[in-house]
């Protein structure tokens, strides 16, 4: 193989590193409105009064809007009107907006709006909301419309309940020895893509509605918008150019189906709506919370018998994404490992918490937190070496997931090779807890990871192949370049199959819905997998269409070409042949006739076998394979204010094939990154009236420079037979264990239960002042 | 000097960006982040916050980083501005592209800029210093060690300067003139 | 964005700049001094700041002043923060202004806005606290000297008119031993969790604070208890606990609990590195 498994540099480079690669915010127009927001400034209150009087008579106003007669929206249950309307549910959700012809006169106006509101009583957490007692945030929850799939309880806050019913728990109590039953709680944080979320709208006399987002879900957003407005779904185009990061957070739709209201009360002209930091962290949807409850049973031995389970999530106000989470968070709810007896109910709940889109990870970094956590807790009672008990129940090929998906050893990675690496890299003989005198303990803390896609059954990918006359070619695919590199990857694999060059595969970076094949979302680690599927068909359909051509103006059968150094030639007479050049455009003989035309290679991929999960036992099969890893984190703790520098965090990824090394490191050690901030520092801080107190890059910290520990980042190569090359999804699998094996670390350094994120000093102080039972003062 | 409010009446200002004189109208209030982007077309630098926080917007003025989102335009009056339209091909640049320095892309302007400056004021800047320059800016995407391996392979390959500002990229819709910005 | 436009007024004297605030004022209206204007920008994005003329003072010359004159040395109020480590006559002040805010950040904010702002921490004031500095302000009768002691409480209390240009501290004290320590949780940029300065005079040891009530000061009354050489340090910053100012911060930087306990630790680490190991 020529192009695969190398670093070959991105596509998307030089316009990046010159500040030409443009983003959604980017574009500007003359004649272009600008739409600002008014927010709630309470997690919970009546609406009792609106006065815009003032707003409507500015200068250069345009429209006004206020909620009602607006549809209720929401991927799996409609419960959420686009601009609040009676009530408002958390802190920062849209109560009205103002539409002008420049930014300074659409936020004068804005400001102007003055709204009385009746404060209600807020649910600060997802246990306080399942509580009986508990005040409904959703009435009428049982009238929403809603898909087949999703359960929501009338009359409570919960949106919708999975379970997991595996095995038989009273024969897997019997069989355990040692127990172990703790409980966990993050609560709901951000994504803080450095971009912030942008949408661009207009209508044309003709209707056709055009949308520029900054979204990793075009398609999504051209089928809402047809269903929630009732107009012709290929009157609905929409664009996204390159987009500043997303890492989850820009899959829901939200901002576009604002910037459509607005444009339709101004006349259909073009309007942007652009996020401040502030509603970027406060009104768009944020990282869901989780409170969760595990009890683990094993054998003397150290064998896992029988786990129950309770994960509450911090679902937010809405339900949009949140009941997808909580079901992908009951797919895997345990760690990597064979467990017969598995009991789950993850449950969904509404709280007066901003509301919750996708994470990198979708929800599985959260589960394995507590349960990874919950794994060392075991081992500690064993008295065992708690790599040594994940390694005996790891998973493999023959055993079978929660949903009961019998797995083989392609449809699952690797596990046990991941941990014995990382044992090696972490040097793990030498101690897990090193005294190093001084007030400072070094402590090395683990956890395995493993994740496969929740999505749609039927989801698909296609890809176009269109030839230029120099037989270069243009790669159109509708995954999105959010900064994962997939195109420059899906360049590589068309530049291996076709066995052209690749700078002459010419990548496409911006996605239009109209011209451009449908990606379903570019989430889910599965850019690389599906359309690198439909990229090698295209390449395939154009291959064979070169030889067709090729055989007829050469007069020789199809099956005698072969492909090389582009060209189409005979395999047992290779100077006999026909350059890309000569047949991209159809071929021309010398007197001038031509046959053929334009090579237009073309290919889709849909995954295959995936089914739902029965609503009884969650047996189903939600996606097509489970990438495994090993991860590890050192920590240097100061024993006297609980200070940590973490100085080395690893990976060993099983990647099935490393297309790209380079890429494939910065995709796993910037997710590592996040996954340290996720676990170490960010979160939302509430108030009693449900606001967030911490809605600025000030006071929510991602890491910066100088603050990142060493990354180790290592690959095993079990192939997945049935993807490109063997490839594996990776890209949020880097930041799945960061969590846990950060907890782990400080617990053993501090020598407390360390179940709460984020795990802040001050946190570790109280937890070992509460165990000291002293007062540490 | 006074320049005097009338809500919506702009003034005409000019100022020096990328080595060329422009004159465009603002009103007072405006950050020079906003003129650079929405008047004058240079869109490189990016808001991340327009709080300070972030870096994304940062551009060089008189050798020196500066975050373009706390800096009103008028301030920039008779300044030497230098955005990242204006670098081409600078050694920073090449190495952000060989370590894969980026992945969204959208801090990259920002610590393109940081970096540069750094370079232009200190060539073979200690660890210290590196991290309290780069420390202004957030990347969300990488893990910093891209960034990291390119800014020190320049160091290394003690060729800092390939530096010189080139000033090869015009701004959209901005009248040039010969004087240095003055106010009218 | 700003959605509020303003007057914008670059005066190059002092009398030039106090005059025009009191011409605007008179008129009715709301004019503000601008410094480094980070804090007029980022705040009047949300509301939180209002003007309707600002008065850079930063062509002021006075405020740009920074070096000895008999003796002194003259900090102008409008100097970046970076200029003090850039040129660094005053090691304390380098060294406590270095943790303010960020690199980038800190060629743009100015030491008189970091003093004179609503962003409480005003961590820049430490150092002049503990150096009996005087303060120039400028107001409508000219510019007045006075003891910062004196016009310092919790901030700078200036008449609306009125405007910091110069801080004046002796040169003896550049030479005297000191200390300045931020702590923050867990992260090496941004407010502080607490922000202690230290500076040793006569064998006295001083102390002010930021981040620990919902302003900075110096509390001669902690210094004496911290100062009583013949209690264990321990003891001696648990003691003088009970002068502090009230109330302890208890925000999303950490716990008032958690605070105090973070305080004691950095007091005794500043005893020991003062007086030496207890045990010796
Ligand atoms: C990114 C960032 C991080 C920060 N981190 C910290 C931190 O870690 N610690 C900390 O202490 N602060 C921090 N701050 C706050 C900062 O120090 C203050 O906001 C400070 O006011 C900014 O100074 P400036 O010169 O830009 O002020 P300006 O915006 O010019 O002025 C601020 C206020 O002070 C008044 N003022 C300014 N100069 C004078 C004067 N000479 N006389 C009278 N009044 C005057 C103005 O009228 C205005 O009301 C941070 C700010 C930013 C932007
Ligand atoms: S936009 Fe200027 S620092 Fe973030
Ligand atoms: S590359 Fe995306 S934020 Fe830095």
């Amino acid at each position: 193989m020529v192009m695969i498994g190398k670093s070959v540099a991105r596509k998307d480079a030089w316009e990046k590193v010159t500040g030409q690669a443009k983003y959604t915010g980017d574009s500007q127009e003359g004649d272009m409105l600008y739409v600002e927001k008014v927010i709630s400034p309470y997690g919970h209150a009546l609406i009792k009064k609106i006065d815009l009087s003032r707003a409507r008579q500015l200068a250069g106003v345009k429209a006004v809007i206020t909620g009602g007669n607006l549809p209720l929206t929401g991927e799996e249950i409609r419960d959420r009107y686009p601009i609040a309307y009676k009530r408002v549910r958390y802190h920062g959700e849209v109560v009205a907006l103002v539409v002008a012809d420049t930014p300074k006169r659409a936020r004068q106006a804005a400001d102007t709006i003055h709204i009385t509101y009746a404060p209600l009583p807020v649910i600060n957490t997802p246990r306080q909301a399942l509580d009986p007692k508990a005040p409904l945030i959703h009435e009428d929850l049982g009238q929403y419309k809603k898909i087949s799939k999703v359960y929501p309880e009338q009359g409570t806050n919960i949106a919708n309940r999975t379970k997991i019913r595996k095995g038989n728990m009273l024969k897997g109590w019997s069989e355990s020895d040692v127990v172990v039953e703790e409980s966990y709680s993050l609560r709901p944080s951000d994504h803080a893509a450095m971009e912030t979320r942008c949408a661009l709208a207009s209508i044309r006399a003709d209707g056709k509605v055009f949308i520029t987002s900054s979204s990793q879900a075009p398609f999504m957003i051209k089928r809402l918008i047809s269903e929630y407005f009732g107009i012709d779904i290929g009157d609905v185009i929409v664009t996204t150019p390159l987009v500043g990061g997303g890492y989850g957070g820009k899959a829901s739709v939200q901002l576009e189906l604002l910037a459509y209201i607005a444009s339709r009360a101004s006349g259909g002209r073009l309007v942007k709506v652009q996020n401040t930091r502030e509603e970027d962290m406060l009104t768009s949807p944020c990282h869901i919370g989780l409170d969760a409850t595990i009890k683990l049973g094993c054998s003397q031995k150290g064998k896992l018998k029988a786990v129950k389970i309770l994960y509450l999530w911090d679902g937010g106000a809405y339900s949009d994404k949140a009941v997808s989470l909580s079901r992908a968070g009951a797919v895997d709810c345990t760690g990597p490992y064979q467990i017969e007896n598995v009991s789950c109910d993850s449950l969904c709940m509404y709280t007066n918490h901003p509301y919750a889109s996708p994470y990198r990870g979708y929800s599985h970094s959260e589960v394995l937190f507590a349960f990874e956590r919950t794994m060392d807790s075991l081992a500690n009672k064993l008295g065992m070496d708690p790599l040594e008990l994940r390694r005996m129940n790891a998973i493999l090929p023959g055993h079978t997931t929660p949903t009961q998906v019998l797995l083989n050893s392609s449809s699952v990675g690797n596990l046990p090779a991941c941990i014995h690496r990382l044992k090696k890299l972490m040097e793990w003989e030498k101690g897990q807890r090193i005294d190093l005198g001084n007030f400072k303990v070094k402590a090395k803390g683990i956890s395995c990871v493993w994740k496969t896609s929740t999505i749609d059954t039927n989801a698909s990918s296609g890809v176009i192949l269109i030839f230029n006359p120099d037989g270069s070619v243009n790669l159109v695919s509708g995954v999105i370049e959010i900064g994962t590199g997939s195109k420059t990857i899906l360049a590589q694999i068309v530049s291996e199959r076709l066995k052209i060059n690749l700078e002459k595969v010419k990548v496409q970076m911006k996605v239009n819905t109209q011209s451009t094949p449908e990606h379903w979302k570019t989430v889910a680690s599965r850019g690389t997998f599906m359309a690198g599927r439909a990229a090698l068909q295209a390449a395939d359909d154009a291959i064979s269409q070169l030889k067709h051509l090729a055989s007829c103006v050469l007069r020789a059968p199809v099956e005698d070409f072969e492909i090389g150094g582009e060209r189409v030639f005979l395999r047992d007479d290779p100077s006999k042949g026909l350059s890309y050049k000569e047949l991209a455009y159809g071929y021309t003989y010398p007197n001038g006739n031509a046959i053929g035309g334009q090579i237009i290679g073309r290919g889709h991929y849909v995954l295959r076998h995936l089914t739902p999960l029965n609503p009884e036992t969650g047996a189903g099969k939600p996606g097509p394979e489970w990438t495994v890893g090993a991860q590890g984190v050192e920590v240097e703790l100061d024993t006297r204010e609980y200070t940590y520098r973490i100085t080395k965090s690893i990976s060993v990824i099983d990647a099935g094939k490393v297309m790209n090394p380079k890429m494939a490191e910065g995709q796993i050690t910037g997710a590592m990154s996040m996954g340290l901030a996720f676990g170490g520092r960010e979160t939302f801080y509430f108030d009693d009236l449900g606001r967030v107190m911490n809605p600025q890059l000030r006071t929510y910290r991602p890491l910066r420079y100088g603050e990142n520990p060493e990354y180790v980042c290592e690959f095993i190569e079990t192939p997945q037979k049935d993807s490109p090359y063997g490839l594996r999804g990776l890209g949020e699998h880097g930041l799945l264990g960061m969590p846990a094996a950060l907890g782990n670390s400080l617990s053993l350094a501090a020598g407390v239960h360390l179940n709460e994120l984020p795990l802040l000093p001050e946190l570790i102080w109280r937890k070992r002042k509460g165990a000291d039972e002293g007062d540490l003062l | 000097m006074k320049i005097s409010k009338d809500t919506y009446q702009k003034i005409t200002i000019k100022l020096k960006i990328n080595g060329e004189i422009v004159e465009t109208d603002i009103h007072v209030s405006d950050l020079l982040l906003n003129v650079l982007r929405d008047k004058l077309g240079l869109t490189g630098a990016k808001p991340g916050c327009l709080n300070g926080d972030c870096g994304a917007c940062t551009v060089i003025m008189n050798q020196k980083p500066m975050k373009s989102c706390l800096l009103l335009a008028i301030e920039a009056i008779r300044e030497e501005i230098t955005t990242i339209e204006g670098l081409l091909n600078s050694t920073i640049q090449k190495e952000f592209v060989n370590h894969f320095a980026f992945q969204c892309g959208y801090c990259t302007p920002g610590f393109v800029m940081v970096s540069h400056a750094l370079l232009m004021n200190d060539p073979n800047p200690d660890k210290k210093t590196v991290i309290e320059w780069l420390s202004s800016n957030i990347c969300r995407c990488t893990g910093y060690q891209e960034i990291e391996k390119a800014l020190y392979s320049v160091i290394k390959g003690g060729n800092a300067c390939g530096l010189k500002p080139k000033n090869t990229v015009k701004s959209n819709g901005a009248k040039k003139t010969d004087e240095t910005g003055r106010l009218n | 964005m700003i959605s509020f436009d303003f007057e914008y007024y670059r005066p190059k004297s002092i009398k030039e700049a106090t005059d025009l605030y009191q011409n605007l004022a008179s008129r009715g209206g709301k004019p503000i001094y601008y410094s480094g204007g980070t804090e007029i920008i980022t705040l009047g994005r949300l509301n939180r700041v209002y003007t309707d003329a600002v008065i850079d003072i930063k062509s002021i010359p006075e405020t740009q002043t920074w070096g000895f004159h008999n003796n002194e040395l003259i900090t102008g109020s409008a100097l970046p923060l970076s200029i003090f480590n850039e040129k660094n006559y005053f090691p304390l002040l380098a060294e406590t202004a270095r943790e303010i805010a960020d690199y980038t950040s800190r060629i743009k904010i100015t030491i008189g806005g970091n003093i004179c702002g609503q962003i409480f921490y005003r961590e820049g004031i430490l150092p002049f606290l503990l150096t009996d500095s005087d303060v120039l302000i400028a107001g409508s009768k000219g510019v007045k000297r006075k003891p910062l002691k004196e016009v310092f409480d919790q901030k700078l209390m200036l008449e609306r008119e009125e405007f910091l240009v110069q801080l004046a501290t002796k040169k003896i004290y550049m030479e005297m031993p000191f200390l300045s320590v931020k702590k923050r949780q867990q992260w090496k940029t941004g407010y502080p969790l607490l922000t202690v300065a230290s500076l040793k005079k006569d064998g006295f040891l001083r102390f002010a604070f930021s981040g620990v009530c919902p302003f900075p000061f110096r509390s001669e009354q902690m210094e004496t208890v911290l100062n009583s050489r013949t209690q264990p340090y321990e003891e001696r910053a648990l003691a003088s606990f009970d002068y502090l100012p009230q109330p302890i911060l208890n925000d999303i930087e950490g716990s008032n609990e958690y605070r105090l306990f973070v305080l004691k630790n950095t007091i005794v680490d500043f005893l020991k590195k003062f007086e030496g190991d207890e045990n010796k």
